[in-house]
C-alpha cells in the first residue's frame, strides 16, 4: 500500500471507506466507470472485493481498548461447546468467570461451520470493522486463513499466564507460530458413529457406511477436511502427506456415488445432531464429543469409533477479531479457561480432548469415570490413529472447496 | 392548460402571464420534490445494489489471489461457467415453484371461496378463519419448516402410517425427498395465494350468481362462467406472489431436501457466496435468476395479465 500522507480517520468504517476510495481512484482507468461513485466504492470494499492491497488494510486498524471501562466480552462459539446447566439454563463456568473478574460474557452459539461463519463476517473483517464479537472459535485451517489475512489481533501473552498449561504439542503450530494470535479451545476427532439399537452390528470403517441396510440413513459432515479426510484415509491415503488432486478426486467420487444413489441422506454442518435424534440418520461421519453429549441427553443410543483406517484430528482456536475493542477482557477469559480446574469442568461436559495440562488431575475430583476416557484424555496410542489434514494453499482451498461443494449439490 | 392554444404551425403558444407561469412551475416543481425521496430510496436500495451485483458478476479472480479477492473486469465467462454448471438446479427451481404454485392454487382457492363467499353472513366465523389463515405468520418461517421435518421424520407417525398401509415402501422416507421440498414450498406460500383471492372474492357480487341461476346455469356452470373469471385478478396476483418467492427459496430445500435431487438455485447461490466465497459466480447466478423470473413473469402477464398490471 502506498504511504499515507494524511492521517486516516479514527472510525474504522470511515477509515475503510477512505482507503477503499483511494484505491478506487488509482484503478479508475479500470473498466468500471460506474464504480467510481463514492458510495459504490465503499460498498464494493465492504463486500470484500476491493483492490489487491485491501487485505493489508485490516491489520492497519488500531482500536482503542475499552476493556477497563466496559466489563463485557462477546463470544461466538459452536453449539454444545461449553458446560451448560439444564436446570438453571446457565453456563456455570461463565458465572464463575463473572464472579472472579466482574466481566459478563455474552455467549452465542453462532458458528455452524467454518465456511459459513467466514462467509458471514469476512466482508466486515476485511474492511477492519468490529463484527460485534470479541472472541471467535474456528478450526485450525480457518484460523490459519484469517490469521494470514490479518483479521485477528495479536495477543498479549503477559495477560494469559495460564497459557503455560497448554499441551506441549499444541504450543507451536504451523498456522500460528508461537501462538501469537490464537489459543486452543478444544481438540477432537472426526470419526464414525451409529445407533446401537437400530444397527447393532456397528461400524469399523467408513466403507461400512455403504451397507445397504443403512440406505438413506447416513449423514456426513459438510466440513470438507473431516469428510474428505476420512474418505481418503479409507482409500489408504496419508492425509498429512503431499497427496494430490487424483487422491482427492477418487475419494470425491466415492462421496458423489453415495450421494447419487441415495445412500447418504444429507450432508450437514453442526445440525446433523437433530437428524440423529429424530432417527432420520442411523449412522454417519461425526465429531467425537457430540455423540457423548447426545448420549447423555438421549439415553445412550449411539456409539462413536475412530475408523480402523484412521480418523482426523482437529483443534478449534480462540481468536480476537480485528477491531474488537475488548481484547484485554477476551484475554482474561482465555486465561480463565486455561485454569486446569475450569478446563476439567468444561471437558466433563463437552467431552472433547482437553488441551490443558493438569486438567486430568482435576478431573479426578469432578468425575473419576472420565479420567480414562480416551475421547477426553487420549493416550499416545489413541492419537496415533488420528491424523491432521495437510494445509492447503489458497489456490487448492478454492478449487478443492468448490469441487466438494458441487459434489454435495450446493 | 386552458390558456394554451395551438398555432397554425402546431406549436403551443402560452398566453398566460409571467406570474401564472411562475406559480405553475412552482407547482410542477413541488411534484418533483415529492418524488425525490421515493426515487432516492429506490436508487439506494434497488438500483445501486443491482448495479453492484451486475458489476460484481463480471469480476475476475487473479492468478494466485487470496480467498475472497477479486478484481474488476469484464469477465462474461462467469455467466457461461455458472450457467453450464447449475443449469439443472435452475430448471428444477422453476419446476418446483410451478408445482407448488399449482398445488397452492388448488388448495387455496376453495379456502378463499369458503371464507369470502360462503361465510359472508357469518362474520364471527369468517373472522376466526381469517385469523387462522394468517396465524402461521406469527411464528418463524424456519421453525415451522423445522417442525415439518419432525412431523415427516422416518420415525414419525406420518411416515409410519404410510408404511403400514403400504403407500410408502418399507425403506422409503418422506424427508430428504423432492416431495417434502414441494410440500414445504406449498405450505409456506399458501397464505400468499389465499389472501389475494380472498380479497378479490370478498368483492364478488352474489347477485350475479343469482342471475346466472335464474338463467338456468347449474352451480358448476355459474362458478366457471361467473365466479372464476371475476376472481381472475386475485388468482393472478396469488400465483405471482407464490411463484416468485418459491423459485428463489432455499430454506425449504435446505431443511427438507437432500444433496442429490432437490438442490434449488437459492442453495447454490448461498453456497457460492458463503462457503466457496465465489462472489462473481454467486452474483452471476443471482442475476440469471432475476432475469429468468422477469422473463417468465412478463410472458405470464402478456398471456393472462389484466390491463391494470401492464
Amino acid at each position: 500500500m502506498s504511504p499515507q500522507r494524511r492521517q486516516l480517520p479514527e472510525d474504522p468504517q470511515i477509515r475503510a471507506l477512505v482507503q477503499a476510495m483511494s484505491q478506487r481512484s488509482m484503478s479508475r482507468r479500470g473498466v468500471l466507470g460506474a464504480a467510481g461513485a463514492l458510495g459504490l466504492g465503499g460498498l464494493l470494499a465492504a463486500c470484500g472485493t476491493g483492490g489487491k492491497s485491501a487485505g493489508s488494510s485490516a491489520s492497519a486498524v488500531s482500536v482503542k481498548d475499552v476493556s477497563a471501562t466496559d466489563p463485557t466480552v462477546n463470544w461466538a462459539n459452536w453449539t454444545l461447546y461449553l458446560d451448560y446447566d439444564e436446570k438453571s439454563k446457565t453456563y456455570p463456568t461463565l458465572d464463575q468467570f463473572k464472579e472472579k473478574t466482574g466481566i459478563s460474557v455474552s455467549y452465542v452459539e453462532d458458528i455452524d461451520g467454518n465456511d459459513t461463519y467466514y462467509g458471514k463476517v469476512q466482508g466486515q473483517l476485511k474492511a477492519g470493522q468490529d463484527i460485534g464479537q470479541d472472541l471467535i472459535t474456528l478450526t485450525d485451517w480457518m484460523a490459519g486463513r484469517i490469521i494470514r489475512q490479518g483479521y485477528t489481533q495479536e495477543l498479549d501473552h503477559a495477560n494469559i499466564p495460564n497459557l503455560a498449561n497448554l499441551l506441549p504439542d499444541l504450543k507451536d503450530v504451523d498456522f500460528d507460530p508461537g501462538r501469537k494470535n490464537s489459543v486452543t479451545w478444544q481438540t477432537g476427532y472426526a470419526g464414525i458413529a451409529w445407533n446401537k439399537k437400530k444397527f447393532p452390528k456397528g461400524l469399523k470403517n467408513v466403507s461400512d457406511l455403504w451397507d445397504p441396510a443403512l440406505k438413506g440413513r447416513v449423514t456426513v459432515l459438510d466440513e470438507m477436511r473431516d469428510t474428505m479426510g476420512l474418505l481418503m484415509l479409507d482409500r489408504g491415503v496419508d492425509i498429512t502427506g503431499q497427496w494430490g488432486e487424483s487422491e482427492f478426486g477418487t475419494a470425491l467420487d466415492d462421496l458423489r456415488k453415495n450421494i447419487g444413489n441415495g445412500q447418504i441422506r444429507q450432508v450437514k454442518g453442526n445440525s446433523y445432531k437433530s437428524d440423529f435424534i429424530s432417527g432420520d440418520a442411523i449412522a454417519g461421519i461425526v465429531w467425537s464429543g457430540d455423540i457423548v453429549q447426545m448420549n447423555f441427553e438421549n439415553d445412550d443410543q449411539w456409539e462413536f469409533a475412530i475408523p480402523e483406517a484412521g480418523g482426523t484430528l482437529w483443534s478449534d482456536n480462540l481468536m480476537v477479531p480485528v477491531a474488537s475493542p475488548r481484547k484485554a477482557n477476551a484475554e482474561k477469559l482465555m486465561n480463565f479457561y486455561y485454569e486446569p480446574k475450569v478446563a476439567a469442568e468444561v471437558a466433563a461436559y463437552v467431552n472433547f480432548i482437553c488441551p490443558v495440562l493438569g486438567a486430568k488431575e482435576e478431573m479426578e475430583k469432578i468425575d473419576p469415570s472420565l479420567v480414562d476416557n480416551p475421547l477426553i484424555f487420549p493416550t499416545e496410542e489413541d492419537l496415533s490413529h488420528a491424523h491432521v489434514f495437510r494445509a492447503l494453499d489458497a489456490e487448492e482451498e478454492t478449487t478443492l472447496g468448490s469441487e466438494f461443494q458441487s459434489a454435495i449439490g450446493a | 392548460m386552458s390558456k394554451m392554444v395551438m398555432t397554425k404551425k402546431g406549436k403551443i403558444a402560452d398566453l398566460r402571464s409571467a406570474e401564472e407561469i411562475k406559480a405553475e412551475r412552482r407547482k410542477g416543481r413541488t411534484g418533483v420534490y415529492l418524488v425525490v425521496p421515493g426515487m432516492l430510496v429506490l436508487f439506494l436500495f434497488f438500483a445501486l445494489p443491482v448495479i453492484v451485483l451486475l458489476s460484481m458478476s463480471l469480476y475476475a479472480r487473479p492468478e494466485g489471489a487470496e480467498i475472497g479477492e477479486f478484481v474488476p473486469a469484464l469477465e462474461f465467462g462467469n455467466y457461461v461457467t455458472v450457467l453450464s454448471a447449475y443449469w439443472s438446479e435452475l430448471v428444477r427451481s422453476f419446476g418446483f415453484a410451478l408445482i407448488a404454485t399449482v398445488l397452492a392454487l388448488l388448495i387455496g382457492y376453495p379456502m378463499a371461496y369458503l371464507v369470502a363467499v360462503r361465510l359472508r353472513q357469518h362474520g364471527l366465523l369468517q373472522g376466526i378463519l381469517l385469523v387462522l389463515l394468517i396465524a402461521p405468520f406469527f411464528s418463524s418461517f424456519i421453525l415451522r419448516t423445522q417442525a415439518w421435518k419432525q412431523i415427516l421424520a422416518d420415525e414419525g407417525w406420518v411416515a409410519q402410517t404410510l408404511k403400514l398401509i403400504a403407500v410408502l415402501p418399507a425403506d422409503g422416507h418422506l424427508t430428504a425427498t423432492p416431495f417434502a421440498v414441494v410440500a414445504g414450498l406449498t405450505y409456506n406460500f399458501l397464505p400468499f395465494m389465499v389472501l389475494p383471492i380472498y380479497a378479490n372474492l370478498g368483492r364478488l357480487d352474489t347477485r350475479l350468481l343469482e342471475a346466472s341461476g335464474d338463467l338456468y346455469a347449474s352451480p358448476m356452470t355459474s362458478f366457471f362462467k361467473v365466479t372464476l373469471p371475476l376472481s381472475a385478478p386475485g388468482v393472478f396476483a396469488g400465483t405471482l406472489l407464490t411463484f416468485i418467492p418459491a423459485a428463489g427459496d432455499y430454506v425449504n430445500a435446505a431443511l427438507l431436501g437432500n444433496n442429490r435431487n432437490t438442490t434449488m438455485i437459492g442453495q447454490v447461490i448461498d453456497s457460492r457466496f458463503f462457503k466457496v466465497i465465489d462472489y462473481p459466480g454467486a452474483a452471476a447466478l443471482s442475476f440469471i435468476l432475476m432475469l429468468s423470473i422477469l422473463i417468465l413473469v412478463t410472458l405470464y402477464i402478456r398471456r393472462f395479465g389484466t390491463k391494470e398490471l401492464m
